[in-house]
């Protein structure tokens, strides 16, 4: 049940386009077909099936506090967490590399239209952000970390894909001039952001929607509640 | 500008408009739109960015005839995450409620495109002191998209600039809100900031036809 549940919770209500922004250099450049937006998409699963797993098991077992315990009574207090950056970095760019080998020996006409772009899935700020996720919102098993991988990834194929056929239709649209191309893409995507956060309240009640208003808010709070005590106290000296 | 020359000075000053890295180039928009929400996150992105990429160009110049072409990807990587990872320590260490903040987005610095971008595009071909001024030039256009979207958020979404409350109090009714004002609450959420950009790109390629795409 946990699985299903954080399943479409990543798909829908923490997409990676739509609520966190995260993969949009590739995503606004690969969209203007859709053959190569699905096959980028698929490559983007693919990867990210493979390395939050991966960097989960790093994560535990190197990186945390205390993680290096199964080592032996004296590495129980290390703390390596400041090294996760420069390891998950490494261990995308090299999975990186390996699609790349195995795309151009297994599907060549793929592998051309891709072209420059698939070393860029290095730089994808996705792949980078999910495992990023995955590890200050602590997830905490490798199942859970395997099905948030697939479908962040899936996440993002449905994002790129929806684009994509949006702008080859929008060719046809009597768009202003100036907003042509990029401008207008981004205005499509933040209304299909809007729409997305409609799922919001789907699984968990709104819960997650709440944190990031509160989030945001926090800033002033502190100010409002000595106001809020200012108010009171000259309606009682009012009063008096 | 006595110190620069003509051209060194057009390195800083063409990322600023007509070659921005975010509205022209389409580099670096995730970290753009996912910390906007306030003036103050956007500022101190726009510094760590900045640190970054002038760091970065400088040493991935310095090293531009011994890299081979096959790895550069992982040594640039590499580069960027060590760099990223001494910002990280910095905030952490200074400045920890804004690092909370900004939380996963320090670390996407790495995988953010423009320093990338520029290191493929000019460091990688260019002398130490010309690649700093590149970095510097375009970490500061950068920079302004991001003061910009973040200013208009933050005073249209909470009232506040910096956490001052520049339009008056909402509580007490004062300022524009005596006169029946309300914040656009709507302004602090993520899909707003790329409405704000799309708006932006409207104004720029409006001004300067020459950007209008086809």
């Amino acid at each position: 049940m946990e699985h299903i549940e954080l399943f479409f919770k990543s798909i829908f209500i923490d997409n990676m386009v739509f609520a966190t922004f995260l993969g949009m250099c590739s995503y606004l450049a690969v969209s203007k077909k859709v053959a190569t937006a699905v096959g980028l998409g698929a490559a983007v699963i693919f990867v990210m099936l493979i390395t939050v797993p991966l960097n989960w098991l790093l994560d535990h077992y190197l990186l945390q506090p205390g993680a290096l315990a199964w080592l032996g009574e004296g590495y129980a207090d290390y703390d390596l967490s400041f090294l996760s950056f420069i390891m998950f970095i490494a261990t995308i760019a090299t999975m990186v590399q390996l699609v790349e080998i195995v795309v151009e020996k297994f599907s060549p006409s793929l592998y051309n239209s891709l072209g420059i772009f698939l070393p860029l899935i290095a730089v994808n700020c996705a792949i980078l952000g999910g495992s990023l996720f995955m590890q200050s919102r602590e997830i905490p098993t490798l199942g859970l970390a395997t099905v948030y991988g697939v479908s962040s990834g899936i996440g993002w194929f449905l994002a790129i894909l929806a684009i994509a056929a949006i702008r080859e239709k929008i060719r046809y649209s009597n768009v202003p001039p100036a907003l042509r191309g990029l401008g207008i893409t981004f205005i499509i995507t933040g209304l299909m952001a809007i729409g997305f956060m409609s799922f919001g309240g789907m699984l968990t009640g709104g819960d997650e929607a709440k944190k990031e208003t509160t989030k945001t808010v926090k800033v002033e709070e502190p100010s409002t509640d000595t106001d809020k005590a200012k108010k009171e106290l000259a309606n009682n000296t009012e009063n008096n | 500008m006595g110190l620069l020359s003509k051209k060194d000075s057009k390195l800083i000053l063409d990322p600023l408009t007509d070659n921005n890295p975010i509205t022209i180039q389409v580099l670096g928009i995730c970290s753009a739109l996912a910390i906007t929400a306030q003036l103050k996150a956007s500022i101190v992105m726009a510094l760590s960015v900045m640190a970054v990429l002038a760091v970065g160009n400088v040493v991935i110049s310095l090293m531009r005839n011994i890299i081979p072409s096959k790895i550069r990807i992982i040594t640039q990587l590499v580069v960027v995450a060590a760099l990223v990872i001494i910002v990280d320590q910095i905030l952490k260490a200074f400045s920890y409620e804004l690092s909370k903040t900004l939380s996963v987005f320090v670390g996407l610095i790495i995988t953010n495109c423009i320093i990338m971008g520029r290191f493929e595009a000019f460091a990688l071909a260019n002398g130490p002191w010309k690649s700093f001024l590149d970095g510097i030039g375009n970490a500061a256009g950068y920079g302004l998209i991001l003061v910009i979207v973040g200013f208009f958020r933050e005073l249209l979404g909470s009232g506040t600039l910096l956490g001052f409350k520049v339009l008056g109090d909402p509580i007490e009714k004062t300022g524009l809100y005596a006169l029946g004002y309300e914040n656009n609450g709507f302004m602090l959420l993520s899909p707003m900031a790329l409405i704000v950009l799309g708006i932006i790109i409207w104004i720029q390629r409006s001004r300067n036809k020459a950007l209008i795409e086809d």
